[in-house]
């Protein structure tokens, strides 16, 4: 393997007091190759935000806490760069869309300037902020997108506004798309429009995306590896297929048989037995 | 959004009825009456007025009527906007307060415009620094700064700067100096600026407290928005992300503030004023109570109502302007 885009070793992130933490992320190490799509798959709580986050050290310290790790981004050690190469890091080279559309956009301002903000950041050399705006708003499907510039959020349905989410994001032409349960806020039928808009939109660029997803029925067809997260650890990782063909670890089984199946009756929701794992 | 106005305007009514059915009734239960006060002071040639004269001066002015009736008389009177007469020089009550208004309404504003650059920040900074040093001590000065009375205020800082015992920097009462008629339009300008200082310092220092606390905590609530975390992910700097996104947002409750400062600030002229002796409506209102001189008093009464009344609505109006969220359809 060619040296990877993003790699991450030994991450550690506590939160809560120094002599009792709430060890969030423990130890964990991944890497993706440019253009490669990695589901992290977990149940609520086990440390995919923070972990997403930690890539752009996003965390604000307190509470958190970076206590051991390395995140290197094209070669380049996020941990201990300054302030102003994060800054160029963050929405140009890894840029986030969020779980919450409606919250993750500011109320007050246009979606034409939230994501103009992205394009003056990191572009300066666009004459034509406008029409940049635009395209990128055509790019994630919204019709009519010169009309909707002076739009505010609350003026969207949740669909819309995660498609604004995603043109900021993609704005800036990124290498890495962090999508932190992009759909899990949306009702189903949006949702399936969402995977695939993001579908679509990666086989026209060469980004790489990091899913994030407690659903492994989003997984299967869209991710190339897979890594999941238990209590802050991964417990399993490789290819998608292979993870869900022969899933080692009996958390990941428990979570596997958890998505029902289309078109098969639905069963009685497999509740998980945590006593059985560890 | 014109409904919503006109529905507003005509709550207006009803309060104002309120209000000055309640300050004519206060007026009149007071003890003692203007032409009681006028015949002690002895105002004709320093002889008090005979029993005789005191009983035709009441019934002139009509303080012989109940005071319902009187207050009827004084609605319908003030229905064709006649404001009356004041019963200690005989002037008209509008001409008089025509003469004021702008020296109190210049002070108020000042004040009002000073707290907010003052309180502004500095709630701002209270937030940032969340629990630290900074924030305690920023709500212990701004509490401490509320408690003290305007007059203890007012004394300590003429005695400390302007009664020469310390420092003579400014004047000590006044609107302008004696010989301001003879200045020239800067040097007028500077003499007068000159005498609101300690006035317009001891309207704004009260509302401090409630304007910075009203800051912090309509910051605090932004702070922690997800949308500052979109904000920073974008790659914008800290200090954009404080003082071009979370800054709108925090403000927007904050601009309605003024109305609530509004009757403080009006009630606080009063008493300034009085101490600078400053020609404007609150000392207007002080010498009147003084003398009992109701209809000046009814006349500066529904007159401050209606500001203060319009305040509130033009609070709300703001509101609706400066958030893109709220329509009034
Ligand atoms: N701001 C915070 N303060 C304290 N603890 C936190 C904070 N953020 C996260 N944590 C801790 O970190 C752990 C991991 O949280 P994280 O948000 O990464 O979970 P997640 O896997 O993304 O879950 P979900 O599927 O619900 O989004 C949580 O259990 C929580 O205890
Ligand atoms: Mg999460």
């Amino acid at each position: 393997m060619s040296a990877p885009l993003l790699r991450v070793e030994n991450l550690g992130i506590e939160f809560g007091p120094a002599d009792a933490p709430v060890k969030a992320v423990d130890g964990v190490s991944f890497a993706m190759a440019a253009g490669e799509t990695l589901a992290v798959v977990g149940e609520s709580g086990s440390g995919k935000s923070v972990t997403a986050l930690a890539l752009t050290r996003l965390l604000a310290t307190p509470p958190a806490r970076y206590v051991s790790g390395a995140i290197q981004f094209q070669g380049r050690e996020v941990m201990t760069m300054p302030a102003p190469e994060l800054r160029a890091l963050r929405g140009k080279q890894i840029a986030y869309i969020f779980q919450e559309p409606s919250s993750s956009l500011n109320p007050v301002f246009t979606i034409g300037y939230q994501i103009r903000e992205a394009i003056e950041q990191h572009r300066p050399e666009v004459r034509d902020v406008r029409g940049e705006i635009v395209r990128a708003l055509d790019l994630v499907g919204i019709r009519d997108a010169a009309t909707r510039l002076g739009d505010y959020p609350h003026q969207l349905s949740g669909g819309m506004q995660q498609r604004v989410m995603i043109a900021m994001a993609l704005a800036c032409q990124p290498n890495l798309l962090v999508a932190d349960e992009p759909t899990t806020a949306l009702d189903v039928t949006i949702q399936k429009q969402i995977m695939d808009l993001l579908r679509e939109l990666k086989s026209k660029t060469n980004m790489a995306i990091l899913l994030i997803t407690h659903n492994f029925g989003l997984v299967s067809d869209f991710a190339d590896r897979v890594v999941v997260m238990f209590r802050g650890k991964i417990v399993e990782s490789g290819p998608t297929a292979e993870v869900l063909r022969h899933p080692q670890h009996p958390y990941t089984r428990a979570l596997i048989e958890c998505v029902p199946k289309l078109g098969q009756k639905q069963r009685r929701l497999k509740v998980i037995d945590y006593a059985g794992i560890n | 959004m014109t409904t919503y106005i006109l529905r507003r305007l005509l709550l207006v009514i009803p309060t104002l009825f309120g209000i000055t059915l309640l300050t004519f009734l206060l007026i009149r239960l007071a003890p003692g009456n203007a032409a009681l006060i006028k015949g002690q002071t002895g105002e004709n040639g320093g002889h008090a007025m005979t029993a005789e004269v005191r009983e035709q001066t009441i019934k002139l002015y009509g303080l012989d009527k109940d005071p319902l009736t009187a207050y009827g008389d004084w609605l319908v009177k003030l229905a064709h906007l006649d404001f009356g007469q004041s019963l200690v020089d005989h002037r008209p009550v509008l001409t008089k307060i025509r003469e004021r208004i702008g020296l109190s309404v210049s002070l108020t504003g000042s004040a009002l415009v000073l707290s907010y650059l003052i309180a502004v920040p500095v709630g701002i900074a209270a937030a940032l620094r969340r629990g630290q040093r900074t924030d305690r001590m920023i709500s212990f000065v701004v509490f401490l700064l509320y408690s003290i009375p305007t007059f203890v205020a007012a004394l300590v800082l003429i005695l400390l700067v302007a009664g020469g015992d310390y420092l003579n920097l400014l004047p000590m009462y006044g609107a302008n100096s004696i010989d301001a008629s003879e200045m020239s339009g800067p040097a007028w300008a500077w003499d007068r600026i000159k005498h609101m200082i300690l006035p317009v310092i001891c309207l704004t220092y009260g509302s401090l407290a409630s304007i910075s606390r009203y800051t912090r905590v309509s910051m605090l609530e932004v702070l922690g928005q997800d949308f500052l975390r979109t904000a920073r992910a974008k790659g914008l700097s800290e200090r954009r992300v404080i003082f071009s996104q979370a800054l709108r947002n925090a403000l927007i409750p904050i601009v309605t503030v003024f109305a609530m400062e509004l009757p403080a600030l009006i009630g606080g002229t009063i008493i300034v004023e009085e101490i600078f002796t400053l020609p404007g409506m609150g000392q207007l209102v002080f010498q009147s109570i003084e003398a009992r001189d109701q209809f000046v008093i009814m006349g500066v009464v529904t007159i401050s109502a209606f500001v203060t009344l319009f305040g509130y609505l033009m609070a709300d109006i703001l509101y609706v302007l400066v958030d893109p969220r709220i329509r009034f359809e």
